[in-house]
């Protein structure tokens, strides 16, 4: 029997290395791909959550919202990041600086 | 409630979804032979939705659709005031022909701002917060020719992305605390568990991350700037106070549900559920958020850039008033909210004007223009002073409410901060005023502007006057929209 803590242990690793792609990647993509970390390290968290201390489906139900809604955020963010490719060849978002004070 | 019979609590919402699907078939018939149709429709959508609201002030309070959402008072206020401010957005739309989805991305933002407003599930928060998110990033990048339009929306849908991942993890620890998904229903489980503090405490910073972004609170604000000096001027309008109001309602309904506890039913006064200092917190986050707005906004040569800085200013205003957890203080916030609806949308909107016809933002092409426009000169001036918060106008009174109940409150220096930093503003706001009035330039041609765009900046300069003076009814209307539904 896992016990909840490995649950734990392993969705706030996930979350951990989820944020550190998001600070540190330059490329949009590799941005993007640290919030889909963050968000199934949620997920586990809630699925998690649902079986040992909950013991309904509410927790379940939270983790299938969450996957759509990181599909429905991860297709306008990659439609975005092409537009901008389209007009500069690149997705390193330390080149995107037109404006600065 | 169950779902058949909360449909009569949900007719606005209802009446939104339909016009969107209206809009959408009116927009495929169309085919752009009539430019007046599709912004026509959307604002015949709006009233009725806004007249629709009203009447839902009669009904109570409810719980609907197995508690997701709930229908009070504020909510209803909130309601009307979004969609009140995207009623002047499409107005204001109307010279630049934008294309049918322009119309039917900020209804579906509205609709989403409903639900914001009306959210009392984690679930619901969180998609509601999506909804408005998402359709927000790609107006943000409406003119998709524009390389600053795209990166504004680039900016914004990275921020926006890591900021909601961010939010979901420290709710799923809520969850796991609570093992609740109902704000009411974790507000009861933390009084009679009381689980570890620390813990509830992180969760809280967590899900803060979510809506302080939407707010533009410090330390979440560092798409703000960009992403209003690139977006185009209507929607920076509309970024600047919708999505902020509608993040507020939410934030007001998490103090009261997760954070705080009434003292007794009916009471004014709100007690933390939990020994963990929320309001100390939140003093600090607004006395940062304001006075990182207010001198940074100092230095800014570009009029739009500047009005960003200012934003994160008031949001840390707005913010102040969090900390005395009574009705006095989330009244005042109502109230500045009305208030700040009107003179913000007229700085825009004059910003917007201007860089139409002379074709810059930077505040070399204000120089002179008291004399070439005196109209809007005279509006502009009007609006700075206004967020300045200087008497007779109505930013003195929305700010002078708020400064009350903080010092009613007893936090006095909260209170010195916050006029310091007004103080501060003064200088920046005075800054455009003095470009328009003081400065002797070479060109003397008058610049006209449309009647239509005069007729709209006067619906924003007259009440920004009248209710300087005569606020009461306005007073009136948050008084009795501060009825929280609480419970399931």
């Amino acid at each position: 029997m896992i016990s909840l803590q490995t649950y734990l242990i392993i969705s706030a690793l996930v979350f951990i290395f989820g944020l550190i792609a998001v600070v540190n990647k330059k490329n949009a993509v590799g941005i993007l791909m640290g919030v889909e970390l963050i968000l199934n390290s949620v997920n586990l968290n809630f699925i998690a959550f649902a079986k040992y201390v909950d013991l309904s489906i509410k927790g379940q139900i939270i983790a299938i919202f969450v996957i759509i809604l990181a599909a429905a955020e991860a297709a306008v963010a990659l439609a975005i990041v092409l537009n901008i490719y389209r007009y500069r060849s690149t997705i390193d978002v330390t080149t995107v600086d037109l404006m600065k004070n | 409630m169950d779902n058949v019979s909360s449909i009569k609590f949900f007719i606005p919402e209802l009446f939104l979804t339909v016009a969107v699907i209206a809009v959408i078939i009116a927009g495929l018939i169309n085919k752009n032979k009539n430019k007046f149709l599709i912004p026509g429709m959307s604002v015949a959508a709006l009233l009725g939705t806004v007249i629709l609201s009203f009447t839902q002030y009669e009904m109570g309070m409810n719980s609907l659709f197995f508690n997701m959402t709930v229908l009070d008072p504020m909510s209803v206020f909130f309601k009307i005031l979004v969609a009140a401010a995207t009623i002047w957005i499409v107005l204001f739309s109307l010279q630049q022909h934008m294309k049918v989805e322009y119309y039917i991305l900020l209804l579906i933002t509205n609709l989403g701002m409903f639900l914001m407003a009306s959210a009392n599930d984690l679930l619901m928060i969180l998609v509601s917060l999506e909804v408005v998110g998402l359709s927000s990033y790609v107006l943000a990048g409406y003119y998709k020719n524009n390389m600053k339009s795209s990166e504004a929306s680039l900016k914004y849908v990275l921020y926006g992305a890591a900021s909601t991942g961010i939010m979901a993890y420290g709710m799923s620890i809520l969850y796991g605390l609570t093992g609740e998904t109902n704000l009411a229903a974790i507000q009861q489980q933390l009084l009679t568990q009381q689980p570890y503090n620390l813990t509830v405490f992180i969760s809280i910073i967590l899900i803060f991350a979510g809506f302080g972004y939407k707010i533009a609170m410090v330390p979440f604000h560092f798409w703000v700037p960009d992403v209003y000096e690139g977006a185009p001027t209507p929607i920076t309008a509309f970024f600047s106070v919708a999505p902020k109001a509608a993040g507020l309602a939410l934030l007001i309904r998490f103090m009261t549900t997760v954070v705080g506890h009434q003292l007794a039913p009916g009471a004014a006064e709100w007690l933390q559920n939990m020994d963990i200092s929320a309001p100390l917190l939140i003093a600090i986050l607004s006395v940062l958020t304001m006075t990182l707005g207010n001198t940074i906004a100092l230095q800014q040569k570009n009029v739009k850039r500047m009005m960003a800085y200012s934003s994160i200013a008031h949001a840390g205003y707005l913010l102040m008033a969090f900390v005395v957890f009574n009705k006095e203080g989330y009244a005042a916030i109502m109230l500045y909210l009305v208030f700040y609806l009107l003179m913000n949308f007229g700085a825009f909107f004059i910003i917007h004007m201007v860089a139409q016809k002379l074709g810059s933002e930077d505040i070399e092409t204000f120089y002179g223009l008291g004399y070439r426009a005196p109209f809007a000169a005279v509006s502009m001036a009007i609006f700075m002073f206004s967020l300045t918060g200087l008497p007779p106008l109505a930013g003195f009174i929305g700010k002078f409410y708020l400064f009350a109940a903080i010092i009613n409150g007893h936090w006095y220096w909260l209170a010195v901060a916050g006029v310091l930093n007004s103080v501060i503003s003064l200088y920046y706001y005075a800054g455009v005023a003095r470009a328009m009035f003081l400065v002797k330039t070479e060109t003397k041609d008058a610049v006209s502007f449309q009647t239509f765009d005069k007729i709209l900046i006067a619906t924003l300069v007259i009440p920004t006057l009248v209710f300087g003076i005569y606020w009461t009814p306005i007073l009136e209307l948050t008084m009795r929209s501060i009825k929280l539904f609480a419970g399931n």
